[in-house]
């Protein structure tokens, strides 16, 4: 029996570009007047001539968006910085209202866009876990009641009746997520919060996710973690420019948006305003994989060797600079990560790089990899310096296996590697 | 505000869906809330909230302070020695026969429990504007948990006064507090009730126009002065009086004075018009602050 819970309908939202209001309180007040009296578009009256398109001053960070989710569902959202997924989650979470349309909502729904919100240094852990499950949402007596089990779960039993200001991050972070994984809400609207606190904790944390989910409780789940969407989500939408671009199942999902937006299959290519500014002074141009005669493909055989290149510029010199690939399966278990200057000689001879135009090309030998979909992440950093850039979904590609070892049997071989290994078979 | 009316056309478009349509929902979050949906009673729910937070900004403000909540004693008593020195012993203000420092004493402490609920309240929006962008709560709590943590302030302040009081009987002098010391709640209601009004007021349009934070600290000051604080409303001209008589804490300051000093006067109509004028800016404050809030994250 399916209960619609979320019903999202013609959703938009837009925010003006530029600066905000017409700069001055008494054109303010004149707008505010006109609009109190019932003029049309009173921006009009007192915009400058005519620009004609009032259109190009906002900026549509949703546009029609429509969805609707089943009780007990696991919805899963996915897109690229700026597509409005955090927009989103905003006005799901009613931190912000919509330009138009409507979100309805049955039962009790709690977001988490943040651990830890509103924690206040001063107070005690005892006292914090109070004041943010309340704002969370929480009664004090629904508190009273789950106070044990959110310090155990918390692991700082010791340091609970302790100002937070003197706790480690871990430990704020512990508490923090304690919190917010009791809650316990009808519907629960997730942001990227596991992606806190170290490897064993955020496999805690997921877990506690899971449990939610199984529990029948609907869960709204944005991340760019492609592995715990696929863990955690059996359907998923893929948010495009504001739009919904579209609506499947997880894996599905997850293919699209992984190859979504290559201007080139084979190819992810950087546009100006896509790179944070934080990233000077490096300059990301092009990732691309090539076949073993240089061409751009977007399905290596297996049987053949590749290279992934990442063409750069620096617009400064830098010290200790190292460009990584990370290769990951789709499913999202790593399989290697490398760096240009993993090489003893290689990272003699570039201790430092002036400005300039380059490309790193990484060499992949045959019989390498498995049938299968795989996604390359970009990472351009100095070690224990700086992150300059940072993509971990840049590219996808296919592993097409015809060749390999053991194709004269058509069942999925599991594992990301699919090497040419040498078997002896003594008969004894 | 700019960016939800000016895409008024698709939303006009779009309210067939509107909230009429369906009432089986529980929450319906849409592009504006009507004008009067005020949603006390969510209000209300989050009464535990309200609390933690009145604990928080009280605990909070004097923690790593070596004085403590010695703080909230020191104040009004700084600025009625200053008071009494400035005012009382070198200009030589009258102060209607009463020892100049119970005078200003009387004064400040219910002046300062308007002017702090004010000040604080106007920075509602700005200094909670990480908290509000990540999580939604009845917004209002805020406010209202402020009103409440000032009252503890002014509690103990009003405690100092009394001790005061007691201590100046005991040495003789004549004081002559009345039964109009019934009275003192509804003053103390009115007063917060004008530092909510305005203050959210304040709060609300400082999303956008920040200058207003400075007009507030400095307008804050400038009020003290044409406040009868420092001087008694009867030392003025007839004309200025009726002047001063516009400024709705007048009234209340006077009265107050009056219930527990026995100068100074209870005006019934005067009351009436500061209690008009507390109603309409909470109404104002209370309309305004409530559709700022569906957007202010966007302007904030």
């Amino acid at each position: 029996m399916s209960n619609t819970v979320i019903s999202v309908e013609n959703l938009s939202k837009a925010y003006r570009l530029g600066q905000i209001s017409s700069g001055t309180l008494s054109d303010d007040i004149k707008v505010w007047w006109a609009k109190a009296r019932g003029k049309p578009n009173p921006l009009l009256k007192i915009g400058q001539e005519d620009h004609g398109n009032r259109e190009g001053e906002y900026l549509w960070a949703l546009r029609d968006i429509n969805f609707s989710v089943d009780e007990g569902g696991v919805l899963g959202i996915i897109g690229r910085n700026g597509a409005g997924k955090s927009t989103l989650l905003k006005i799901l979470s009613r931190v912000t209202a919509p330009t138009s349309g409507y979100i309805k909502v049955k039962g009790r729904i709690a977001s988490l866009l943040e651990v830890g919100t509103g924690f206040h240094p001063e107070l005690t852990g005892r006292e914090n876990v109070y004041l943010n499950g309340a704002i969370l949402g929480m009664k004090r007596s629904e508190i009273d009641r789950k106070f044990d089990e959110i310090l155990d779960f918390s692991e700082v039993e010791q340091f609970i009746d302790t100002p937070v200001k003197r706790y480690s991050s871990g430990m704020y972070v512990r508490l923090a997520f304690a919190v917010a994984a009791h809650l316990e809400p009808e519907i629960l609207v997730v942001d990227e919060v596991l992606a806190v606190g170290d490897a064993e904790f955020q496999r805690k944390s997921l877990g506690k996710m899971g449990d939610v989910a199984q529990q029948g409780r609907t869960v709204l789940f944005v991340s760019h973690n492609m592995s715990s969407i696929l863990r955690l989500t059996q359907e998923a939408i893929v948010m495009e420019h504001g739009r919904l671009a579209m609506r499947a199942a997880s894996p599905a999902a997850v293919d699209y948006y992984l190859s979504a937006g290559n201007a080139q299959a084979g190819e992810r290519v950087w546009e100006d305003e896509e790179i944070p500014a934080s990233a000077q002074p490096f300059r990301p141009v092009a990732l691309r994989l090539l076949d073993r005669k240089g061409k751009v493909v977007e399905t290596v055989r297996s049987v053949e060797p590749f290279s992934i290149e990442m063409e750069y510029r620096l617009t400064a010199p830098l010290t200790g600079l190292r460009i990584g690939l990370y290769l990951n399966s789709a499913r999202g278990d790593q399989v290697l990560t490398t760096f240009d200057t993993d090489d003893g000689e290689r990272f003699e001879e570039y201790t430092s790089r002036p400005a300039g135009h380059y490309i790193s090309r990484c060499e992949f030998p045959k019989d390498l990899l498995n049938d299968g979909r795989y996604i390359i992440g970009v990472n351009a950093s100095s070690y224990r310096v700086r992150r300059y850039f940072m993509d971990e979904q840049a590219l996808a590609f296919n592993v097409d296996p015809s060749g390999a070892p053991g194709m004269q049997w058509s069942e999925p071989r599991p594992g990301a590697l699919r090497p040419r290994l040498e078997w002896k078979i003594e008969n004894q | 505000m700019d960016t939800g009316s000016s895409m008024a056309k698709t939303k006009t478009a779009l309210s067939i869906l509107g909230p009429a349509a369906s009432d089986k929902w529980d929450m319906i979050i849409g592009p504006q809330r009507r004008v009067f949906d005020l949603r006390l009673r969510e209000l209300w729910h989050s009464r535990d909230l309200i609390g933690l937070f009145v604990r928080r900004d009280f605990v909070s403000v004097y923690k790593q302070t070596i004085l403590g909540p010695l703080w909230y004693l020191i104040q009004p008593l700084l600025t009625t020695i200053v008071f009494t020195v400035v005012f009382g012993n070198i200009a030589k203000l009258p102060t209607d026969g009463l020892p100049s420092f119970l005078f200003y004493m009387a004064g400040t402490v219910i002046f300062t429990y308007f002017a702090s609920c004010l000040t604080k309240t106007s920075e509602t929006f700005v200094t909670n504007s990480n908290l509000f962008g990540k999580v939604y709560f009845p917004r209002l709590s805020v406010p209202v948990s402020i009103l409440i943590s000032n009252l503890i302030a002014f509690a103990i302040q009003f405690a100092l006064f009394l001790v005061f009081m007691g201590y100046f009987a005991i040495k003789g002098t004549l004081l002559h507090p009345n039964w109009w010391v019934l009275l003192t709640p509804v003053l103390l209601l009115m007063m917060a009730g004008l530092g909510l009004g305005f203050g959210i007021i304040v709060s609300s349009m400082t999303t956008k126009y920040r200058d207003l934070r400075f007009l507030v600290q400095f307008g804050v000051t400038l009020l003290q002065y044409v406040t009868p604080i420092i001087y008694p409303l009867s030392s003025m001209s007839p004309k200025y009086q009726a002047l001063m008589r516009l400024n709705p804490l007048t009234s209340i300051v006077e009265a107050f004075r009056y219930a527990y000093l026995g100068s100074g006067s209870v005006n019934f109509l005067q009351l009436a018009y500061s209690f008009g004028v507390m109603v309409i800016a909470i109404i104002a404050g209370v309309l305004l602050f409530n559709q700022v809030e569906a957007t202010f994250m966007d302007t904030v």
